[in-house]
């Protein structure tokens, strides 16, 4: 994986277990979350930029519709789950949110291995 | 409290279903539109079970539950039958419920007998109580 898919899988972590104390003390998430969360979607967007300059180089041969689908997919996540996530403020609401930031990381093994496929 | 498919433990449920219905669709549409001689059955199935995938997330967020049982039925009578018949050796060959979801960490598996347990809380949540 690159540098910035392990830092930003490093914040998926950490996030990934503070929603989970959250969940656990029947919390709801307060700004700083939400900044983290934010800032995971801006190093998403980073990735995206990044992402797109690597196939536009000598990629050798990788699948570039699907490496950019799944780098654009990416982006969908956080958003999507965050829009239905306040919809309910409740432990399940708050658990949207676990499942996204487990999602994201399972989508850079994707990546990885459609560019180690090359 | 009224009872719906949608809230409480149905919330991640239907967020759950909402990322396969998007995953195996564009993946399907992508490998159909760049690759489809490689494996054009398999792709076709991913297609569908990403069809599967869209309406039971639809059903399970409005709360129809009649619609959310046969999509969920098919989702897995697919995922048994498709698991069974299909172990392909590549996962660039293979659909979504290959193997029984195998590539996807057997979450295909699992996803419609959670989902049939869930219609059925509801179901018996809601007999027991604004009737009682």
């Amino acid at each position: 994986m690159t540098a910035l898919q392990i830092l930003l899988s490093a914040v998926c972590l950490v996030a990934a277990v503070w929603l989970g104390v959250l969940i656990v003390r029947d919390r709801q998430p307060g700004d700083l979350l939400y900044a983290t969360l934010g800032l995971l979607e801006v190093g998403l967007v980073a990735q995206l930029v990044i992402g797109l300059v690597m196939v536009a180089g000598d990629h050798g041969g990788v699948n570039v519709a699907a490496y950019v689908g799944y780098l654009v997919g990416s982006l969908l996540v956080l958003p999507a789950a965050f829009v239905w996530s306040v919809g309910e403020r409740s432990r399940s609401g708050t658990g949207v949110l676990l499942v996204a930031v487990v999602v994201v990381p399972v989508l850079f093994l994707r990546l990885h291995q459609l560019w180690g496929a090359r | 409290m009224s009872t719906s498919t949608r809230t409480g433990f149905g919330r991640i449920l239907v967020f759950v279903y909402g990322v396969f219905a998007l995953a195996a669709t564009a993946r399907a549409l992508v490998q159909l539109a760049t690759q489809a001689s490689r494996a054009p059955v398999a792709y076709s199935l991913s297609l569908f079970s990403g069809i599967v995938y869209i309406l039971a997330t639809w059903a399970l967020a409005t709360d129809r539950r009649r619609v959310a049982l046969v999509t969920i039925g098919v989702e897995l009578t697919g995922v048994l039958v498709i698991g069974t018949l299909s172990h392909p050796s590549d996962i660039d060959r293979a659909s979504v419920w290959s193997d029984y979801g195998n590539g996807y960490g057997f979450v295909p598996l699992v996803l419609p007998f959670v989902g049939l347990w869930w219609l059925w809380r509801v179901g018996r949540a809601d007999r027991a109580g604004p009737a009682s």
